[in-house]
């Protein structure tokens, strides 16, 4: 098997481009893909056009038929508006606050443990992982009630604990795999030049694994941030009082309240969806280069 | 001769110090997910299989009552069957679909556009999007009266159903949603990856036996892909059986149960009712299902997963 080293060095080229198929028939062939290449895109991005437009419209022209599909003038003060009706700035206090401290501890301790299992002979080791892997297919549902009772006689409840604590043994699973297999796939020869230069384990890790890691750790890093920022299941399960809620959370409750109150209230509902999707976003975007890198390098092919 | 035989002793000491303290090591760093593994998944999981043994509603200290829960799971209670078959059937159309998508849009990216980061991003943007975002945001669209979607099926000539809110079409807007949220997603990126571990060599192999695009797609990709593909179905299915978020969000459960999927079942008792016996009973049967899934597709693997090289 050739290790990524091997792979981007030999960059290849189609043979498709070089020869065969004459120059009319390949340029019809290439404008046909960029034309489903298009109207997938604009499927994946019509809803968010509905949603950016709906954000924007006056109440009196959400339920209107045949709808619009650009407000009249954009009623910018939507936005904010959000903020006035709910505590929206709070909840993104409340998630940042999670979701931050729930990626550093997935995130070092998922890289603290694929080490061991990438570097270290152990008895046991093989099995080991292979419980490791065997936990990705246990579903959450089988845990979360006595997890529940676990945490509810730590007197846990209603705190941030149950949802950031977890996050520092170990990982998850699919990213302990994910930077095990990354690591695997950096010569030994690296470490051991750092080791006859008198480095501890830990130490070869920081110094000489890591700056090599960066795309398994950033691929790790955002999953780990969609995973907290999204997540709905727990927070709803552990928090009630209000000002804990995440943003999820808060979300869901202004749904409800919306949902009894008379005026139609879907513009500020879409305002309020769309600015939670931003952090993601933004996310994404700046570290989307390491991202589809990280995914390709480590090799997972099942 | 003493003299080797004692180096020899001797190193084989240091030797097996070195080996003792690399295991040393090596547990002390898998030591975190060693501790988390005990606390977070062993003892849960086998306190749930004592708890699904009594009847728990955390007032009372719980009380064992044998395979009462069981027993009412698959005769009493109502509710049952219904969310298993909605489960199945959510799960049997939605990972199809979605990974017959994920592939197609893997495949397209895969085309050396220009642009490929762009178009990537445009694909990927709605799996970014919260789940409650999500749903949100979908019930707006499938509003069945002034809705986009809609007003879209009757510019065609298509009467648009009522949707989220019509027994019969809740579940395939659910559907939709779901297919929304992830075709662009992790699973297409995780496709990319494996198209591009498919070494060219065998493309111009197959082309200078005269093979066509479809032909190569057939016999040249899908093996080549075919782990990736196996990846992504089981944890696609696991994925799919544990419907929870959208169908609590955007329906909670309805109209008349249309959308009450099993694991909305389970988080009632659980946390609704404080059923905590009957929720842990649900649970087990819920693992059960999934690890004879799990295991009837591994065992099919061995007949259409091709490992290249098989050294791994």
């Amino acid at each position: 098997m050739l290790t990524h080293w091997q792979r981007m060095g030999s960059q290849r080229q189609s043979l498709l481009e070089t020869r065969g198929f004459p120059i009319a028939e390949r340029m019809v062939k290439r404008i046909m893909i960029y034309i489903i290449v298009f109207i997938v895109a604009a499927l994946f991005m019509l809803p968010f056009f509905w949603t950016v437009s709906s954000s924007l419209k006056h109440p009196s022209e959400l339920y209107v038929f045949p709808p619009k599909w650009l407000p009249a003038t954009p009623q910018w003060r939507n936005w904010p508006e959000v903020w006035r009706q709910i505590p929206f700035g709070r909840y993104v206090l409340n998630s940042f606050y999670i979701t931050i401290l729930a990626v550093i501890g997935q995130v070092a301790s998922a890289t603290l443990v694929a080490y061991g299992f990438a570097r270290f002979r152990f008895p046991g080791r093989e099995a080991l992982f292979l419980l490791v892997l065997g936990t990705m297919i246990l579903p959450q549902q089988v845990t979360m009630i006595p997890q529940f009772l676990m945490f509810r006689a730590l007197k846990w409840l209603d705190t941030y604990k149950p949802l950031i604590v977890p996050s520092y043994f170990g990982g998850g699973a699919f990213f302990i795999f994910l930077v095990r297999q990354f690591l695997m796939t950096i010569p030994l020869d690296m470490d051991e030049s750092a080791r006859l230069d008198g480095a501890s384990s830990l130490r070869i890790l920081v110094n000489v694994l890591l700056p090599l890691c960066q795309p398994a750790l950033a691929t790790v890093a955002i999953f780990s941030f969609l995973g907290h920022w999204n997540s709905f299941l727990l927070p709803m399960i552990y928090l009630n009082t209000m000002e804990k809620f995440t943003l999820p959370i808060g979300l869901r409750y202004f749904q409800l309240t919306a949902e009894t109150g008379g005026d139609p209230k879907e513009h500020l509902l879409m305002a309020a969806s769309l600015m939670a999707s931003i952090p993601g976003i933004v996310l994404f975007f700046t570290a989307q280069r390491y991202f589809v890198q990280g995914i390709v390098m480590s090799g997972i092919k099942g | 001769m003493t003299s080797a035989t004692i180096s020899l002793g001797k190193r084989r000491a240091r030797f097996s110090m070195i080996r003792r303290r690399e295991a040393l090591s090596g547990y002390l760093y898998i030591s975190p997910w060693l501790a988390g593994f005990l606390i977070f998944s062993l003892f849960p999981f086998i306190s749930s299989i004592y708890l699904s043994l009594t009847d728990y509603s955390i007032i009372k200290p719980p009380r064992f009552i044998g395979f009462d829960n069981y027993v009412t799971a698959f005769t009493k209670d109502k509710l049952f069957w219904p969310s298993l078959r909605v489960t199945f059937f959510y799960a049997g159309v939605s990972v199809p679909l979605g990974i017959a998508g994920s592939l197609f849009c893997a495949l397209l990216l895969n085309q050396k556009l220009k642009g490929t980061a762009l178009w990537r991003t445009f694909y990927f943007l709605p799996s970014l999007t919260p789940v409650v975002s999500l749903a949100l945001l979908w019930r707006w669209l499938l509003q069945p009266d002034f809705g986009l979607i809609n007003f879209l099926l009757g510019k065609i000539g298509i009467r648009g159903p009522g949707w989220l809110g019509s027994t019969e079409w809740a579940v395939p807007a659910l559907i939709l949603m779901a297919l929304w949220g992830s075709v662009g997603g992790g699973r297409m990126i995780i496709f990319l990856a494996g198209l591009q571990g498919v070494p060219e060599e065998l493309y111009e192999a197959a082309e200078i036996d005269g093979a066509g695009a479809w032909s190569k797609f057939w016999h040249v990709t899908l093996p080549m892909i075919s782990p990736t593909m196996f990846f992504n179905l089981v944890l696609g299915i696991i994925d799919a059986l544990q419907a929870f978020a959208t169908a609590y969000v955007a329906t909670q459960g309805g109209p008349a149960y249309a959308t009450w999927f099993y694991v909305l079942h389970l988080f009632s008792h659980a946390f609704k009712y404080m059923h905590m016996g009957y929720a842990s009973a649900l649970a087990w049967i819920f693992l059960v299902i999934v690890l004879f899934l799990t295991y009837l597709q591994i065992r099919a693997s061995e007949r259409w997963v091709f490992y290249a090289g098989m050294v791994r």
